[in-house]
This record gives C-alpha cells, structure tokens and sequence, in this order.
C-alpha cells in the first residue's frame, strides 16, 4: 500500500530524511517512532504531497507521490501533527466543508459526518465554534476529518497528543479498530503506544531507519543484547575469571558488592546453564541469578544515544 | 463550475463575516461613498450622474482592497492550514481561484447598498439620466476591483505576514492607479502610450463615462487571469523550498 525507496529529503544544507526504504502493506498499521527531529514529520509530509523530496520515490496505493499526487491524496487521510483548523467554523460546518472539498456527495457526507461525530465523540460539541474547543476536541476532529472521506491510507502525525489517558485508550481502540479496514501509518515518541497499536514498528532517528519490526523481534533484539546478572557467595577475582572463559561469555563487568562476587554477564546465546554447571563444579553458591529485562524503552534510548553519537563523531 | 473552486469560495465568503477587518472595510467604503454622494453628488445643481462617486469610489478601493486580500493565504501559511488544504485533492488553481472568486463576491455584496444611489440619482430626476454611464460604472467596479484583488491574492501567497501582503498590494495598486496616471501625463511620446495602456485608473474612467470599451474589458480579464497565474505558480513554488 506504501512503498518508500531511497527517500531523502534536505531543507537546504539541513538533511532530515536519509536514504529511508520501507514499505507497509494492506491492512497493516505501522508505527512510526523516534524522538523530536527525527524525520517523521518530514516523511509524512513526502507521503502526503505536501512536499517533495529531495531524492527518491514514494508511491501510496500504486501512485506516486509526485507525479500522481492528486490520486494519492485523494487516498490519503491525513491528521497533521498541529492539527491545523480554521477557528472560525463550527464542528459541522467544517466538516461538511471538507467534506465537499473531498467531492463527496449529499447523503455519503451525511452518512459520514454521522459516523464520524459519534467515532471520535464529537456529537456534543457539532456546532461549537472550533476556536472554543479545547485541545482534546480539536485533535478528534482533525482525526474525524481524516477518516471523513472512508480513505484506504490513514496517515496520523502523533494521533493521541493532548488527549486525557481516557481518550487516549479510546483512540487507540479506535485506531486498532480501524487497522482492520484500513492501511494506517501513525507516528509517535510514545512507545508503549506503538507497542500496543502497530504490528510493525519503525524506529528512525536522525533521519535514518535505526530498527524495525514487530514488537516481538525488537524485543528479541533486545533480548540479544540484555545482561544476566550473577551473584556468587565468596571473593576474588578467580569467580570473574572462570565465567569469562565460558565460550558463549562475550564480556563480564564486576559490579560492586558486599561479601559477595557480582558479576554482569554479556553473551552471545543462553549462558545460564554454562553458569550454574560451572558454579556446581567450582563450589561457588549462587545467591542470585537473573536476566536484566530492557524494555523497549531502554533500547529506544539506547538506539537513539548511539544515533547521536556516531552523529557527534561524524560532525 | 468546478465544484472544489465553489466549495473554497464559499468558505472563503463565509469567512468574511467573521472577520472584524471586513467589516471595519465595509463600513469605512460605504461611509466614504456615502459622504462623497451626499456632500458632492447629491445636491442642487449638481449634474443628474453617478460618475464622480464612481471615480471617487475607484480611488478609495486601492487602500480597501488589500485589508480584504492580505489574510487569503497568508493566514493559510500562518496557521498552518495550509498543511490540511493542500493535502486533499485540491489543485493549486483552484485555491486560488476559489479564494480570490469568494473576496470578490464579498465586494460585489459590498457595491449592492450603493444602488439606492443609484435609484435616488434616477428617481429625483425623473428618470431622465442616461442608464448607460451608470451600468458603465458598475461594471467598471466589478472589473477594476477583480483587478485589485487579483494583486492583492498574489502578495497574500508571497508571505505568511498579512501585513506585509497588505504593504506590498497596496503598493502595487499605488502604481498602477495613482503614479502612472499622475506620471503619463507628464510625458509625451511612446512613453506615455505605454504608461497609458497599463493605468487602470484612465480605462476606468472610461467605464465612468459611459464609454464600454471591449479592448478595456479584455484588458482587465486578462491582466486579472494574468496575476492570478503567478499566484498559482508562487503556490506551487512552496513545495519546491
């Protein structure tokens, strides 16, 4: 449904998307993470023809980007990260606005400014005027009128921004909901979020994709690189030593205890086992034995820290 | 006609309403008119003819033209809105045209209450005037002021700050109206032929005077679809920055 080649993108000397490739099928909902600055915005912006790139080509529903960009909008539903409205309109009125700008006929906009008004719980406030709604609203509404014209592609910059943890949970029912009839793509530096919605993450910083894959494979991933935490009864550097000569034992890190030998463990594959045989063998008791859990959060931390690193080394 | 152009119009004339701006500008043009009608036009002794309101209201046009135009894309860039406007299948043109046919209606409305002007003129002297100088006029307005919003939507898409969109229209309109007149008169020869042709003002006057010139009305549609291509262009250069 979205396919991304070699996308990059430069506001003048400035690059904020680099050579980023992916691509998304029908009915899948993939999230978009990485913190401010990373490019998101800018990639949304290329995919909805708001701006072209620099180089690359993008196509949405098989049309590109570029040069079919009146068919690829049409198939696009868009929810911009500021939720640009015109303050002026009422609820209703703007929707019936956008709602013909889209060329969608009488009884259609009817029937879907219906659905749309009860979807994202704007029945209440339909004819406020839309400079006195508050944040929450005015986010509903950007997502109401993106969804106003049934699009095959939902494209929402940060959908749940200012919302209240209600309707936060709400919106994501909504979006999951929606994931089953339409493509979405949704952007966010929230990772549970993400976790919880996307079946696909990509997680991009400083204009490059930095990981990507569902959930589980990115907790595998971290998985890979979490530390086992090992505690012997006994002193002495000979306890640090033996494990360090296990095969599988990549680096081991003493860390500071009392009357005890602590050690961090760093491994290729399951060392446990190599571990606690090795313990039996050389008398050394174990007190304490467990894996260091990093959540997704860790590792985004850690992804982005070494982004911006190799761009401190590079600079 | 298309229907996005008449969707965006719409919106675009709605919008005038809640604006303070565009009734300040309607009270201060129909104040002004009516000052000029009252104190010069409508009184003992004076010629049967709308012309000098006519010509007077022309020249007060150049400073209100460009406080109905300045926010057209300006606020769009501003807002933000624009993200949301040009990412629905709307063509550059259309924006455009849409938003400079909405500002245009708004100012037809605005020349509506000065046809008990009219009436008053046609009445008071037994309906003896000549209609022709005065449907003249009005269409002479209708031009000339499609004319000074053409300008003023093309320096509202040139900047996110209304007030300079305002500035540099009104700048614009100067020129054309006020300086070349003033100028050609000055000079003689080619020069003056060619300031002449682009002085709005004189082939208004025209219009005023009852004289319905085509080579005038092709002039002003053309001049008008004209700037409004280098609106469209401008547009569509953002995506390029």
């Amino acid at each position: 449904m979205i396919e991304v080649r070699n996308l990059t993108k430069y506001y003048g000397p400035v690059l904020a998307v680099d050579d980023l490739s992916f691509s998304l099928d029908k009915g899948q909902i993939i999230g978009f993470l990485g913190p401010n600055g990373a490019g998101k915005t800018t990639t949304i912006r290329i995919l909805t023809c708001f701006m072209p790139a620099t180089r690359g080509s993008a196509t949405v529903a098989g049309y590109d980007v570029f040069t079919q960009s009146l068919e690829v909008r049409r198939k696009i539903g868009y929810l911009p990260e500021s939720v640009p409205l015109y303050m002026e309109m009422r609820v209703n009125e703007y929707l019936k606005f956008r709602g013909q700008l889209r060329g969608l006929d009488r009884t259609t906009l009817k029937k879907r400014t219906g659905y749309v008004l009860e979807q994202c719980w704007l029945g209440d406030v339909a004819t406020r005027p839309i400079g006195q709604l508050s944040k929450g609203y005015r986010q509903r509404l950007g997502l109401a009128d993106a969804l106003l014209h049934d699009p095959d592609v939902l494209i929402l910059d940060e959908p749940t921004v200012g919302l209240d943890p209600t309707q936060i949970r709400a919106t994501r029912e909504l979006i999951k909901e929606l994931g089953k009839r339409h493509t979405i793509l949704l952007s966010s530096h929230i990772l549970p979020e993400v976790e919880a919605i996307c079946h696909r993450t990509i997680i991009i910083a400083g204009g490059r994709i930095v990981a990507s894959g569902s959930p589980e494979e990115l907790r595998r991933q971290i998985c890979e690189q979490s530390r086992l935490i090992v505690e012997f009864k006994g002193s002495g550097d000979a306890i640090a030593a033996a494990v360090r000569k296990l095969p599988m034992v990549q680096n081991v890190e003493t860390l500071p205890s009392e009357g005890a030998v602590r050690l961090a463990v760093m491994s290729k594959s399951d060392s446990r086992e190599a571990i606690s045989l090795l313990a039996i063998a050389q008398h050394w008791p174990i007190l304490e034995m467990r894996q260091e859990v990093a959540s997704l959060e860790d590792f985004f931390v850690r992804v982005v820290a070494d982004q911006g690193k190799k761009a401190v080394l590079s600079a | 006609m298309n229907n996005r152009v008449w969707v965006l119009a719409k919106r675009e004339l709605a919008s005038f309403f809640f604006s303070p701006i565009a009734y300040v500008v309607a009270a201060v043009f129909l104040a002004v008119s009516g000052i000029f009608f009252a104190g010069e036009v409508f009184r003992p002794g004076h010629e049967a003819q709308m012309r000098d309101l006519f010509d007077r209201q022309a020249f007060i046009l150049v400073f209100i033209v460009p406080m109905l135009t300045m926010r057209l894309l300006a606020e769009e860039f501003r807002s933000g809105t624009i993200e949301s406007l040009m990412t629905v299948n709307v063509r550059d043109y259309e924006v455009i045209f849409g938003k400079f046919l909405g500002t245009w209606l708004f100012f037809a409305a605005l020349l509506v209450p000065t046809l008990i002007y009219a009436f008053m003129v046609l009445g008071y002297s037994g309906w003896a005037v000549d209609p022709g100088p005065v449907v003249g006029g009005y269409l002479g307005l209708l031009l000339l002021g499609g004319f000074y919003i053409a300008v003023g939507t093309l320096t509202s898409s040139m900047t996110r700050n209304q007030v300079i969109s305002a500035v540099l229209a009104f700048l614009i309109l100067s020129v054309f109206t006020f300086l070349l007149w003033g100028v050609a008169s000055r000079l003689t020869g080619n020069w003056q032929t060619i300031l002449r042709t682009i002085n709005v003002y004189e082939r208004f006057m025209d219009f005023s005077r009852g004289l319905l010139d085509l080579r005038h009305i092709i002039f002003f549609l053309s001049v008008t679809a004209g700037i409004l291509f280098v609106a469209v262009k401008i547009l569509e250069s953002r995506r390029w920055r």
